[in-house]
């Protein structure tokens, strides 16, 4: 992990208003993105996932958000730089791929004058000279006919084509970094492939690095260098891919890879993780967030305030509960993941 | 005997055009379908969007005319009967729907929810209805106050589990399930799957389980049926489909699904290489001139794969 940090997070934290307070979605999170690499965020629904994503590029709206914390992108921090500032990097250093293509794409605009958009603001190119570059990232993002398709708009083009297109805006300017917020969960297997092996293919020929925001841990597996595992706003487990798969520590993250249904193994029953994930305004602000969803384990096993903690060289976990974690048998994990209310 | 036999099943749907718009050609969305469901198993209906797999579904339901074919409950043509003779088995055959979200009324509570079909088919009296319902959300896993409480109130997976009580309360025989976790999140995924499982043996239930997720139909499926275009191109048991499968189709949509280690990155992505090749050059050796998948037929006494 000697790569130049592209990308430093320090100490995050966004909180959005409800109720005219603040409560914290993403909450002390703290990450470094290297030069070519591709880090996996991955977490259920409310982890704050996307909400950190949003707020690398600025996008939360900032009358009702409140973004603390550093993020120190190619030596500048993002969050002190005025809008305009912010323009000259989101579009060109930091490209967005976002889940839905039929909502991501204008569909009054051509998909040529789309890809062009972004070109026109960000770099001084002819008429000419731009075409003839969409037309080849086009080709790139492995589209047929680009000529053609130049000229279409996104309803006559299939969910994969739009999602190509989509990917293509995102890499027209050759950012530096490329957030990808599900990329692939709109779209059926096949699709999916392609697009994962589309991705990896611009990744290494373009030296771009990636940040992966899914909840689809075989996505994970396949495309990923490093991953961050989230619950409730905090990275509970911070690892290369390899060892979240492997060497997994942190509850959560063992459990998670328990619940997942294999195409590859049949097991007889799926782990239940019991209750479920307190809404925003809810949530515990002191002790382990984990603590309630594996409540066989004591509370004395839980620090009182913990940390992201770096247990061997590159395998940071948060609080020491993992220690102690174990599985409980069948029967009582069957019976208290229904009873949740 | 079979509990359902699906026989020639086709739904087409016209294009109409030209002068006096006149049908001009058909889109098959289901066509020329057949399989069936033994009493207490699990049949898996796969394939990607838009190949006629919910269409197949609903029409069993009867929610979709069929143009032809039948669908032979107990031996009962349902395609053939009127609508009050059909509405003897809409009893029987119950349906879960994908998203927990859109299929349940927001403006009712959870007791009209789940008592809406015994007011079409038993006439009870509120105190009996009351009971019964409270009897089927303790089965599945809800509290019986929760039954005064609007669906907003609930979790997606509590949704769910609502969505399933609905289609308990006559007790079916068959439930046709269509992608009924796709829209939770993993972990509340499990526990649905784990809950279906369990009431599939207390209740003897068949299931017809529609989904495009290859890791759900291996844990849930006995059978299972590969669709593409309308068509089935492979039927066999989990264990034939998974470990063996014979059709390209197949084996291109097994290879696309993530291999959950990251060891394998490599290999897998040889397979796919592989794969992807075999179906640019053997495509025209699985379909007929017209892009159409031939007829199923039966290599094991359990497998069929469609080859010419």
């Amino acid at each position: 992990m000697e790569k130049q940090p592209l990308l430093e997070i320090d100490r995050l934290r966004v909180s959005f208003q409800i109720d005219g307070d603040y409560y914290a979605a993403v909450d002390d999170v703290s990450l470094t993105i290297g030069e070519n690499e591709v880090v996996a965020l991955v977490g259920e629904s409310g982890c704050g996932k996307s909400a950190l994503a949003l707020s690398i590029m600025g996008l939360h709206p900032p009358e009702k958000t409140k973004v603390e914390g550093c993020l120190q992108f190619k030596g500048t921090n993002l969050l002190s730089l005025s809008v305009s500032e912010l323009n000259r990097i989101r579009g060109k250093e930091i490209g967005m791929v976002f889940q839905d293509p039929l909502t991501a794409l204008n569909p009054l605009m051509t998909v040529g004058r789309q890809i062009e958009e972004s070109m026109d603001y960000h770099l001084r190119l002819s008429g000419a000279e731009k075409k003839k570059r969409t037309i080849r990232l086009l080709e790139r993002v492995g589209i047929p006919e680009p000529e053609k398709v130049y000229h279409r708009y996104p309803h006559e083009l299939s969910g994969g084509m739009r999602q190509r297109v989509v990917i293509a805006i995102a890499v027209a300017c050759e950012p530096a970094l490329l957030i990808a917020d599900e990329p692939t969960t709109a779209l059926d297997v096949t699709i999916q492939a392609q697009i994962m092996g589309l991705l990896k293919e611009l990744q290494q020929q373009m030296k771009t690095s990636i940040i992966l925001i899914t909840h689809d841990l075989g996505v994970v597996a396949e495309m990923a260098d490093r991953v961050a595992v989230m619950y409730a706003g905090e990275i509970v487990e911070w690892a290369d891919v390899d060892t979240i798969f492997h060497r997994p520590l942190h509850p959560y993250t063992r459990s998670l890879l328990q619940s997942i249904p294999s195409a590859q193994t049949k097991k007889e029953r799926l782990h239940v993780i019991q209750g479920i994930v307190p809404p925003l305004h809810k949530l515990p602000r002191r002790g382990c967030r984990f603590q309630p969803r594996i409540s066989w384990i004591g509370a004395d096993k839980h620090e009182p305030d913990p940390k992201l903690r770096e247990v061997e060289p590159g395998h940071w976990v948060r609080c020491t509960c993992y220690q102690h974690f174990y599985f409980p048998d069948d029967q009582t994990v069957g019976g208290v993941g229904y009873g949740a209310s | 005997m079979a509990l359902l036999n699906v026989n020639h099943l086709k739904v087409y749907y016209p294009v109409r055009g030209g002068f006096f718009r006149r049908v001009i050609d058909h889109v098959r969305a289901v066509d020329d379908v057949s399989f069936s469901l033994n009493q207490g198993e699990t049949y898996g209906l796969v394939g990607e969007s838009g190949c006629g797999k919910t269409t197949t579904g609903r029409t069993i339901i009867g929610l979709i005319r069929a143009t032809a074919g039948e669908v032979l409950f107990e031996g009962t043509d349902l395609t053939k009967l009127n609508r009050r003779q059909f509405h003897a088995y809409r009893k029987d055959i119950q349906m879960i729907f994908q998203d927990p979200y859109s299929s349940l009324n927001p403006r009712k509570r959870v007791l009209d929810i789940v008592a809406e079909p015994l007011r079409n088919f038993e006439k009870l009296s509120p105190q009996e209805e009351r009971k019964k319902v409270q009897y089927v959300l303790e089965r599945v896993g809800l509290s019986a106050e929760s039954i005064y409480k609007y669906p907003h109130e609930f979790s997606g997976g509590q949704r769910q589990r609502i969505g399933i009580a609905r289609a308990l309360t006559l007790n079916p025989k068959l439930i046709i399930a269509d992608e009924p976790v796709s829209a939770l999140d993993v972990s509340v995924q499990a526990q649905v799957l784990n809950f279906m499982k369990d009431i599939q043996q207390e209740y003897g239930l068949t299931y017809l389980f529609i989904s495009h997720d290859l890791g759900i139909i291996r844990h849930m499926c006995d059978r299972i049926g590969i669709m593409y275009r309308g068509r089935l191109v492979e039927e066999g048991t989990s264990e034939d489909i998974f470990t063996n499968p014979q059709h390209i189709y197949t084996k291109r949509l097994l290879s696309a699904i993530p291999n959950a280690d990251p060891r394998d990155r490599s290999k897998q992505a040889a397979l796919r290489r592989e794969v992807e090749e075999e179906y640019a050059q053997a495509y025209s050796h699985y379909f007929d001139e017209n892009g159409r998948a031939y007829p199923l037929k039966p290599i094991s006494p359990t497998h069929s794969v469609a080859i010419p």
